[in-house]
């Protein structure tokens, strides 16, 4: 056994020290509410019911598989230290046992239907999408993000949200210096949301297949060329929530965020005034003046 | 004096009658002898796998800080793409059928593959397939960057290396297709008398079994690429949406392929492993018949949950149920087969050489993949962990700790068998320990990456991704150095026959009827069919 405990304090010493002088030598940054926390270990904290029951089953899939692990190898590692060779073990003749392999062949079925009882309840949860308050249609483009305001408070609303261009160029310089805790995820244009509204968003794409995916709400649903698509949420609180597209769509894959603001309802009414009465214009101009040919490919589209 | 690498002397050793094989280089581009093509094969492997290494390790170099510093996002699309292709068509698969070679007819008692020249055939198609894939990255506008899983409508988007691309894997496909029939006929008709079905040994079984999956997908993958092929070229619209195609469809087909592909990696791993545990516990594996029976069914079931991988492309509530439930299903028979191999050693008397070290490092590892891979079967769950770093993370589990660390279990333990000496302990538990380690440092932080949501396939990421990032970079180039070491310190001193000349029988728990034959295995073996024992391991006259 020395040689083992030997190897593991060798391990244990290593990854501390290697954590440690990452932890101070890395770039300064801290968490992100909405978005990812520095080293964060598990699911982002939820903000909807059904980001919640994933989590809750991560857990409980977690815990079982926690167990077998313990088990099973708690009993490879008894064997490997009582029945070598060294120890002077003889080895048995034994190679079959009907009983057993019955036994473990109808365990591990039971454990996996006990598994799969709760996750169905959460599939068909998720795939509700009836009775929306609000319909956002969120179309992909090399690179950026279309909003179209389909249905409900807010309708006719519709404009594009592109990764801002400061963060793409800071990308390109190697992301040196003091760089900001949403780098990468900074928009110029959010989506916004009411609290506590069912938001079924439609997914479709105008190039390639994209994902539009925000992890704090449990939801990440291909937007594929040619088809439309669905998932919903609902978010139990105000702020900013961000996501990534996630589903591999050319060069600038890693450039397009989703950006998802969730205000009170009242801020949400002053935003759709607000909008409406003239911002718009004010938006056109500015996606304009962005300016990129992809941007003017994706308006005349949207337009479409 | 070393089988893989005699001078001209190999023939001294073989029967009086062949004193027309050729030497030099006409031995091995006219190789028709099962045991110098399986060396081809492993070497072919290894190269690329050192090749796909350099791709991975382009991309961990990329991915160690935030920002871009080493490659454009181009280039690193390419890097990704490539190294899945390279891996999964050039090292692992052609590594296997370099195993099957070698041991099948040993382990059946048969003079040689059933067809030898379509072997050789087999092997020289994958040359002009793996350079036309290397070389195309110095083709306009760069390597094929949609991915190894080719999704369209993106394929349309590629250059012309995308056809390049393509015809490869037409190549690569055919290659193995011819393997698998060599490897189905030789095992139905050429095994010894008296070696029947249930007393063959696993790895013959499950190579059996994953040639079936072979023959029945690779056409399918080919399918996929043709049709991905007419529609970039012909006007045709199988997946271009701007012609009323359906992108999803390829999906379908591709998986269909894909899915049945992960297990014709993972089986024959399974093979050797069931053969290695036994050899050092000293003691019979315990349930041959159901782990037959378990790599029969995981086969089947291989079949109906394709749609796994397309949870988040927005399927029906019944499609998501029927493929989660086959998925969870999997883990059925996958765990039968991990019981198996502990009953095996349990109350055995084990040593620890190094292929048993690599076996048992492959039962541990593999088993931490087979319980992402659960985690992952749960539609809910997967709907978050889909195209993150846990995807990337349980794939590399179960390929490279899986079928990797397998397959040295597998040269380790034959080794003094195809070179005639015995590999250095030292080097051996050197290579493992340095493998083990790296490999988890480099792998177990992309757990934490993708429950955090990190997406795969980004050449840059947010910041607070950064320091596991790092970490996972160190552990990518600590893990590709082992393999060179491993190439270095073990391969080569074996190849040129630098060790303790190897016994007959180097392991004495080891069974089977490659350890009949003298150490280096003579050019031809068994001419005329052995006499077995009952139990088809021993040869008696």
């Amino acid at each position: 056994m020395n040689i083992f405990s030997q190897h593991w304090k060798k391990i244990a010493h290593s990854c501390v020290a290697a954590l440690s002088w990452f932890a101070f030598a890395a770039h300064a940054v801290n968490d992100l509410p909405g978005g990812p926390s520095v080293r964060q270990l598990g699911l982002h904290n939820p903000a909807t019911k059904l980001a919640q029951e994933q989590a809750d089953l991560h857990w409980f899939m977690m815990m079982i598989c926690l167990g077998i692990f313990v088990v099973v190898f708690g009993v490879m590692f008894y064997s490997i230290w009582k029945h070598r060779k060294s120890v002077g073990h003889v080895p048995a003749t034994f190679h079959e046992s009907v009983k057993v392999e019955i036994a473990w062949t109808v365990v591990p079925f039971i454990i996996v239907i006990f598994m799969a009882i709760p996750a169905t309840r959460t599939v068909i949860a998720q795939k509700d999408t009836a009775n929306a308050d609000l319909t956002i249609k969120a179309t992909g483009y090399q690179w950026r993000w279309g909003y179209e305001y389909l249905k409900g408070e807010g309708q006719g609303i519709s404009y594009i949200s592109s990764l801002d261009n400061e963060h793409r160029l800071l990308s390109n310089n190697g992301a040196k210096g003091a760089t900001p805790d949403d780098y990468l995820l900074k928009v110029d244009n959010p989506l916004v949301v009411p609290v506590g509204k069912k938001i079924r968003i439609i997914t479709t794409s105008s190039d390639v297949i994209h994902a539009f995916a925000v992890p704090s709400f449990g939801i990440k649903q291909d937007a594929i060329p040619g088809f439309v698509r669905d998932t919903h949420f609902r978010a139990e609180r105000v702020g900013d929530f961000y996501g990534q597209c996630q589903e591999l769509c050319g060069k600038e894959h890693a450039y397009m965020p989703i950006h998802v603001k969730v205000l009170s309802e009242a801020d949400y009414a002053a935003w759709v005034q607000k909008k409406k009465s003239g911002a718009p214009a004010a938006e056109d101009k500015k996606t304009a003046a962005a300016g990129t040919e992809q941007v003017a490919q994706a308006a005349v589209t949207v337009q479409k | 004096m070393s089988a893989v690498f005699p001078s001209h002397g190999a023939g001294a050793d073989s029967h009086d009658h062949d004193h027309h094989h050729p030497h030099g280089w006409r031995r091995w581009v006219y190789a028709t002898n099962h045991k110098d093509i399986g060396t081809l094969y492993l070497l072919f492997a290894f190269t690329m796998l050192m090749l796909g290494g350099v791709l991975a390790l382009g991309i961990r170099a990329e991915l160690f800080q935030p920002g871009l510093q080493v490659v454009n996002p181009e280039l690193f699309n390419q890097l990704t793409t490539m190294h899945g292709l390279i891996m999964v068509f050039g090292a692992i698969m052609p590594a296997f059928v370099g195993f099957a070679n070698w041991m099948i007819p040993l382990q059946i008692g048969a003079s040689d593959m059933a067809f030898a020249r379509m072997n050789n055939f087999s092997f020289w198609l994958m040359i002009p397939a793996a350079v036309m894939l290397a070389a195309s990255f110095f083709m306009p506008g760069g390597a094929p960057a949609a991915g190894w899983t080719l999704y369209a409508p993106l394929t349309m988007q590629m250059g012309p290396s995308m056809d390049a691309g393509i015809f490869a894997l037409h190549i690569l496909g055919a290659s193995s297709i011819m393997g698998s029939i060599n490897i189905i006929v030789t095992i139905l008709n050429m095994r010894a008398p008296g070696m029947t079905l249930m007393k063959m040994p696993l790895f013959v079984w499950t190579w059996l079994i994953t040639a079936f999956l072979l023959i029945a997908v690779m056409p399918v993958l080919a399918g996929a690429i043709t049709m991905t092929l007419t529609d970039r070229h012909f006007g045709t619209s199988f997946f271009n949406p701007a012609g009323g195609g359906d992108p999803v469809m390829y999906q379908h087909i591709f998986w269909f392929f894909g899915h049945p592909e992960v297990y014709i990696m993972i089986l024959p791993a399974f093979g050797i492993v069931s053969q290695v545990v036994p050899a050092f516990a000293r003691k019979k594996l315990f349930g041959y018949a159901s782990m037959v029976y378990a790599t029969g069914s995981i086969a089947i079931l291989s079949f109906v949950v394709w749609a796994h991988h397309m949870f988040t492309t927005g399927m029906p509530v019944t499609g998501q149920l029927f493929f989660m439930y086959s998925t969870m299903l999997i883990a059925v028979p996958t765990g039968v087969k991990i019981f198996n191999w502990i009953a095996t050693m349990w109350k055995g008397s084990m040593t620890f050489e190094t292929p048993m070290m690599w076996a048992v490092g492959f039962i541990f590892v593999f088993t931490i993949g087979g319980f992402t891979g659960l985690i992952l079967s749960v539609a809910p769950i997967d709907i978050q962990m889909q195209d993150t770093y846990y995807v990337v993370a349980h794939f590399h589990y179960v390929l490279v700790a899986g079928s990797l660390f397998a397959m040295f279990s597998g040269i380790y333990y034959w080794l003094p068998k195809w070179t005639g000496v015995m590999y250095s302990e030292t080097r051996g538990k050197i290579h493992f320990w340095w493998s083990m380690i790296s490999f988890n440092i480099t792998f177990f932080p992309m757990h934490f990456l993708g429950l955090a949501g990190m997406p795969r396939r980004y050449a840059d990421y947010p910041m607070q991704f950064a320091d596991f990032n790092a970490i996972a970079s160190v552990g990518a180039f600590a893990f590709g150095f082992a393999q060179v070491y491993f190439f270095v310190a073990v391969i080569i001193p074996a190849m040129r026959g630098k060790g303790q000349p190897a016994p007959q029988k180097p392991w004495d728990g080891a069974e089977g009827l490659e350890w009949e034959v003298p150490s280096p295995a003579p050019f031809h073996t068994f001419e005329n069919p052995p006499k077995l024992d009952a139990t088809a391991t021993k040869v008696i006259g």
